[in-house]
């Protein structure tokens, strides 16, 4: 039996309704900021389109990336794969290992060459020509440079990719730096989060599946359906921040009432992310509603920001010195000035000049 | 480093440390000033000279009757603003976490609602202020541009800070990073410009009062 050529023919093959389809790519269209009339047109494209390649490149991470992308609930993870794309290399996830495994990367590269996409969670260690990250023996810099000239496009997944992140953090030791600063001639969509909520990395590979192109973008690179917003604004707390009533520590009666939490460190006001809309674990908690502020993870450098539990408003550098160095010498340069004027005065006085 | 980073950081620190030096360096220099002995004697039933400070520096509070009339709008506006002014300094939420990250202290705050219309208050006596400045000939004869800076310097913080908690025109971290920095730039000139009448004031007004209490002279 020949195997099925586009995603609608696989789709059928496998029982999923027209019905089915549509209520998935209504959903899609929703949660891309799509007006309604958009979901018929992403049916239509998904059912004619051919299932895509994908190669997911896995650098400096720690796989919550990964993890968070499994836990998504629509489209679930098993729909993305065995119905939208076709995931050729993903370390975490690839039943093979070892040599069989980075062929299976080179053959997908080769088969789909300007047509594969790739996805890159984890910053790419760049200090000293990239020796302190390799896969079978090839630094990650030279993987990424290989994988990415034949792509059609990029997305980077988590701050690591998209900032840098913790890697990145001071100070530093690897060199580590995001996806965007080493590959200049690609389209690169930055889907940010430690982790990035799941529905947020498989509805931005369904959409660039289903219409081949990329979603709006804001100034960061990041789909402005999902990052247009700050936390604060979405927030369910937000009301108690505009009466001024905040919990002033985790287990206060304005933590149990589940006032704003502002003064214990939120970063929400400066945060765009879809975390108090989309939530998580399909829709039932976000770190807010759990009680604990917002750390700011999908913001540039979120690690060395002053601290978590440090309030927006508080000054992030440490002045003691400088304010203590000030004192002395504004007390130094008062004392002097007033020296200088006694001076004045008693040589005015004893030559009979008018001070 | 974002505005938002660098307002946070680099640029309160050094705002810090110009507002210690340059007020440490003039209430010095005053204090230690070459000052002409008094030698007229003190009046038989003249206060002591601290008794003659705190009853002068609390007669000047307001206008005597004869001179009502004509500063009692200054007088008045004068208070309406820094009233305000205080009231959404000391009592937002945002500022004591600001001041007790500097000074370690802390206290309850005021909700938000009453603080924007104490900055609103402050801002509309602000703008009066500086209308009855433009309208009365003798003071804009004798207004420099320390008066006009000063005022800007002021009410920018005012201004800034109500955008950044109305969200308004802009994102809150450019807003907020704005406000921030509109404190640094006040922090900066205060020693340096006509605010620094928030130390002096105890100064001038106490000299003035013992002065004229050793002379028997009821102000």
């Amino acid at each position: 039996m020949a195997e099925p050529e586009t995603i609608g023919e696989l789709l059928s093959e496998r029982g999923i309704s027209r019905r089915g389809l549509l209520k998935y790519a209504a959903y899609i269209a929703s949660l891309m900021a799509l007006p309604p009339w958009q979901s018929n047109a992403i049916a239509d494209a998904l059912a004619a389109a051919r299932r895509q390649s994908v190669i997911w490149l896995s650098f400096q991470e720690c796989t919550g990336c990964t993890e968070s992308l499994t836990r998504s609930f629509s489209p679930t993870l098993e729909n993305l794969i065995f119905n939208l794309i076709s995931l050729d290399y993903h370390e975490t996830l690839q039943a093979v290992s070892g040599e069989a495994a980075e062929e299976a990367r080179r053959s997908a590269m080769r088969e789909n060459k300007g047509k594969y996409i790739v996805v890159v969670d984890g910053s790419i260690p760049t200090r000293d020509g990239g020796v302190y990250g390799a896969i079978a023996g090839q630094s990650m810099l030279q993987i990424l440079n290989d994988t990415a000239a034949g792509a059609k496009a990029l997305i980077a997944v988590g701050t690591c990719a998209t900032f840098g992140g913790i890697p990145h953090a001071q100070p530093d030791p690897t060199g580590a730096v995001p996806l965007t600063s080493l590959i200049k001639d690609k389209p690169i969509i930055n889907i940010s989060g430690c982790p990035p909520i799941p529905e947020a990395m498989a509805g931005t590979i369904a959409y660039l599946i289903t219409f081949g192109r990329l979603p709006d973008l804001d100034h960061l690179n990041r789909p402005k359906s999902l990052f247009g917003n700050t936390i604060h604004d979405r927030c369910y707390r937000r009301s108690f921040y505009d009466k001024g009533l905040f919990a002033k520590s985790f287990d206060d009666e304005g933590a149990r009432r589940g006032w704003c939490l502002y003064e214990l460190g939120c970063k929400g006001p400066v945060t765009y992310n879809s975390c108090a809309t989309l939530k998580w674990n399909g829709g039932v908690s976000f770190p807010i509603q759990s009680g604990h502020g917002c750390l700011g993870c999908s913001e540039p450098d979120f690690w060395d920001k002053g601290g978590f539990y440090h309030p927006l408003s508080t000054p992030t550098g440490h002045p003691t010195a400088a304010v203590g160095t000030a004192a002395v010498a504004g007390i130094g340069v008062g004392a002097v000035s007033a020296l200088l004027a006694r001076r004045a005065k008693r040589k005015a006085t004893s030559t009979g000049e008018k001070p | 480093m974002t505005l938002l980073d660098f307002a946070r950081g680099p640029a309160l620190t050094v705002s810090f440390a110009v507002f210690t030096f340059g007020v440490a360096w003039r209430l010095l220099f005053v204090v230690l000033l070459p000052w002409s002995r008094d030698r007229a004697p003190a009046r038989a039933a003249a206060p002591t000279a601290v008794l003659g400070a705190v009853r002068g520096f609390a007669r000047h509070l307001w206008p005597r009757k004869a001179f009502a009339g004509a500063a009692r709008f200054t007088t008045v506006n004068g208070y309406v603003m820094h009233f305000g002014l205080a009231i959404a300094f000391f009592g937002f939420a945002p500022h004591i976490l600001f001041l007790q990250s500097v000074f370690g202290v802390q206290w309850p705050n005021l909700p938000s609602g009453l603080i924007s219309v104490a900055s609103v208050v402050t801002l509309v006596s602000l703008v009066l202020a500086l209308g009855h400045r433009f309208a009365s000939p003798v003071l804009r004869l004798i207004s420099t541009a320390n008066d006009y800076f000063s005022w800007f310097v002021t009410a920018l913080p005012v201004v800034s800070g109500l955008m950044a908690v109305s969200h308004l025109w802009a994102p809150y971290e450019i807003l907020l990073a704005v406000h921030l920095l509109s404190v640094a730039l006040l922090l900066i000139w205060f020693p340096f410009g006509k605010l620094m009448h928030a130390f002096l004031v105890f100064v001038t007004r106490s000299e003035t009062a013992v002065h004229y209490s050793r002379r028997g002279t009821v102000l």
